[in-house]
């Protein structure tokens, strides 16, 4: 049999789904700064609009929202839950599970409960800091008792999911620098990389 | 497409199941002129459309939780993204396990069967794997002299990395140039050599140059997703589709082995199968048959295959289909490394999987409590942020909001990771028989499993934990948890969920004790051969694909031969 691969490097480029601009230029691999244009391209074609929410009740949809922001928050480095649309991904799976709608609309609901309780006003519409000093409760095992636990359950889904629909997004792979998912000619590790690691190590 | 009942077409050879060893029947047998039918129990694959080497999460709107957000609940049979590959609950076949036993058996249901999934380590057993030295198991009725010209063909055909390194517990091979080591790897590497460890490079079946018109590896690390470029081994793209298109080979799809048809010499005249699609039965003749439908779906088929010649199972005098049933010890651990916090950003990818592993090392210590080897694999890198990378994080920063955030990213790419797989000892505990009470949703009966670890694997998994423990912490890391999924309250995986099942069939010199000769044919059925790691004698520490296509290029040359001598 003949050395030349049935299925070329360019057919593959073409599936991947990289740019016209970079075909056009020829590129035999796409190196990793070329796949992050490639992840973002993907991810603005994929977006339509402002997300409208499918199983969750308007007021839910945006205490989710604010929920995410106060998970994974925007800051210096790069935008956060909030840009990344993590709530409508949730909202999505409520939408396919009614087991995963009720964790969602009890724990949502137990929250303003709490909040209402204590401020006297629901969880959207009391201040940061009351917030805050809610989550600082369930945001930690240690307070799974008998009064905090729904709230304690409730927090650790929601920063499971929020977190893993941030860091899926194309916002949260920007944010942790994944450069993956090419096509290369060769492979190899830069130099600085090694030299970081080694300088840290035990090994130095 | 079907064969219809009371007009069958014969065929020179059958050949059920299509992964590692049906494959290699069906290339070695098509390359030498014979009419081959391969009969898959599940459907053909496409990898243009199956597989997903190259998708993002977010181009998926359930991001691979699937279309009930099944991950979140543990219902998941396998990663969303992962090529077709097969389940642990097949529908509507099941399968029973005896009281106060536990064993999880996976099934492939698709053309390629694992090898369009599986990890690609390609290791050659040792010469004391075939005799071993300690008298705990039987000897394999071969040498590993006679092997080696056959894994030389395997290797040379499907394509493994590697380098010469000269050690008995490690065979060198006919091997494509290795891949560097990622920065991860290069610290492991440096740890174990204080540890006075080998951490040597990988031994992948994965293309690092293009040979026989597969394409180079571009490096995109998700092999377990499927290869659309070919360049990580399948026996699908390499072999059965090749195969096809030589006019000598016949795919049926969609269709579960019931029975071998016998006639009166005891020979195998006809393999009985359902058509999924329709529930009919169906016949097909044969001049010979191999069996390569994994482990215990081949040694079920034998089981169920009774005749008054032959009333315990096909070829079945000596007691053994079935027996000797093992699978890999497994166990897990990870460590956060604070030497890779904050590593600058690089693509990581590589091949899929580790591009260094530790193979054993410790095969002339007299002082360890446990009989034999294991070797670990490795992991680590910046890899692909999915659902669940970051749970691990959750769980041990707490909190939220701007810490949170700053700890992920300085601890992504941080964490490394050790599997060992080690050798279990066949034991008298662990075996399948077919359950008089149970049938599957086309009247097939089906396997029930008996199986209990002996305290040399339990033993043998105590030392892999303290070895990993001993690595993480000579990296100046943090043991952060046991990570294998199926396992065992003290770590050691569950029976049967490191997938690599073998012994059913075994193969001997002795029909007495044994159930194929050398070349996996049948003592008493001359025209019936086991293709698969049923034959295995014994479960050495090397994961059983290579050596799976090596036993069956031999066993289907020498099947070839026979029939041209008018022997089969």
């Amino acid at each position: 049999m003949s050395d030349t691969p049935e299925y070329s490097r360019r057919e593959l480029l073409r599936q991947i789904g990289a740019s016209t601009t970079l075909m056009a230029a020829g590129a035999g691999a796409l190196s990793a700064q070329d796949m992050q244009h490639v992840h973002q391209a993907v991810a603005q074609e994929t977006a339509t609009g402002p997300y409208r929410p499918k199983a969750l009740m308007r007021h839910e949809y945006a205490t989710l929202e604010r929920l995410s922001d106060l998970i994974i928050p925007a800051d210096s480095h790069s935008e956060g839950a909030l840009a990344a649309n993590s709530a409508a991904f949730i909202d999505f799976l409520c939408g396919a599970s009614e087991e995963m709608k009720g964790i969602y609309t009890g724990g949502l609901a137990w929250i303003d409960e709490r909040m209402r309780k204590q401020y006297d006003s629901d969880f959207l519409s009391a201040q940061p800091g009351q917030q805050t000093a809610l989550l600082d409760q369930i945001a930690y095992r240690k307070n799974d008792q008998p009064d905090l636990s729904p709230g304690v359950q409730f927090f650790d889904w929601a920063r499971r999911m929020v977190v893993d629909a941030y860091y899926t997004s194309a916002i949260g792979m920007k944010e942790l620098g994944y450069m993956g998912n090419g096509a290369m000619d060769h492979f190899s590790v830069p130099e600085n990389a090694v030299e970081y690691a080694l300088k840290r190590s035990p090994f130095a | 497409m079907l064969q219809v009942v009371g007009t069958p077409q014969k065929f020179d050879v059958v050949v059920i199941g299509s992964g590692a060893g049906g494959g290699t029947a069906v290339k070695v047998l098509t390359d030498q002129g014979i009419n081959v039918a391969l009969l898959e129990a599940g459907p053909m694959l496409h990898p243009e459309t199956d597989f997903k080497e190259h998708v993002l999460p977010y181009q998926v709107d359930h991001r691979g939780a699937g279309a009930h957000a099944e991950y979140y609940f543990g219902r998941q049979q396998w990663n969303y993204f992962s090529a077709p590959n097969g389940y642990w609950n097949v529908p509507g076949e099941p399968y029973s396990v005896a009281t106060g036993d536990k064993f999880r058996w996976f099934r492939s249901r698709i053309i390629g069967g694992r090898t369009n999934h599986y990890g690609r380590i390609s290791l050659r057993f040792s010469d004391y794997d075939f005799q071993p030295e300690d008298g705990l198991s039987d000897p394999w009725p071969v040498t590993y002299s006679e092997m080696s010209p056959y894994y030389d063909k395997a290797e040379g055909f499907i394509g493994v990395t590697g380098t010469k390194e000269g050690l008995r517990t490690a065979p060198d091979g006919n091997f494509l140039p290795a891949i560097p080591p990622r920065v991860h790897e290069i610290l492991i590497q440096k740890a174990c050599a204080k540890l006075n460890i080998p951490c040597i490079p990988s031994r992948m079946a994965v293309l690092t140059k293009s040979i026989h018109g597969r394409a180079a590896c571009h490096y995109c690390g998700q092999c377990g997703r499927g290869c659309r470029t070919a360049s990580a081994f399948s026996s699908s793209q390499a072999m059965i589709f090749p195969a096809m298109k030589t006019g000598k080979l016949k795919v049926i799809t969609g269709a579960m082995a019931r029975e071998l048809i016998t006639d009166a010499s005891g020979k195998v005249t006809a393999v009985s199968y359902v058509d999924k699609a329709t529930r009919s039965e169906q016949q097909i003749h044969c001049r010979a048959v191999m069996v390569a439908a994994s482990a215990c779906e081949s040694a079920r088929l034998l089981l169920n295959s009774r005749s008054t010649r032959f009333p315990n199972g096909l070829g079945n005098s000596s007691g053994q289909v079935g027996r000797n049933l093992t699978d890999s010890v497994g166990f897990s651990l990870s460590g956060y490394v604070p030497a890779l916090s904050g590593l600058p950003r690089h693509n990581a990818d590589g091949i899929g999987g580790m591009h260094v592993y530790v193979p054993w090392w410790l095969y002339n210590d007299r002082k360890k409590d446990f009989p034999r080897g294991y070797h670990i694999e490795i992991g680590g890198g910046f890899g692909m942020p999915q659902l669940g990378s970051f749970h691990g994080e959750c769980t041990r920063a707490e909190g939220y909001g701007k810490a949170l955030k700053d700890t992920i990213r300085e601890h992504y790419g941080a964490y490394v990771s050790f599997s060992g797989r080690g050798e279990m000892i066949p034991n008298r505990n662990c075996y399948c028989e077919i359950d008089p009470d149970r049938i599957d949703d086309y009247g097939i009966p089906v396997l029930r499993f008996h199986f209990q670890w002996s305290e040399h694997e339990r033993a043998q998994a105590r030392h892999m934990a303290e070895t990993f423990t001993d690595i993480i912490g000579t990296l100046g890391g943090k043991v952060t948890g046991l990570t294998n999924p199926g396992r065992e309250s003290s770590g050691i995986s569950v029976g049967g969920s490191i997938i690599h099942e073998a012994g059913t069939v075994r193969m001997g010199s002795d029909p007495k004790t044994s159930v194929l000769n050398k070349y996996c044919q049948s003592h008493e059925v001359s025209n019936l051969f086991v293709c698969d790691a049923a034959p295995f004698v014994s479960q050495p520490d090397k994961n059983v694909t290579l050596s799976i296509v090596a036993f069956c290029w031999r066993a289907s040359e020498y099947l070839a031969e026979e029939m041209r001598k008018g022997n089969v």
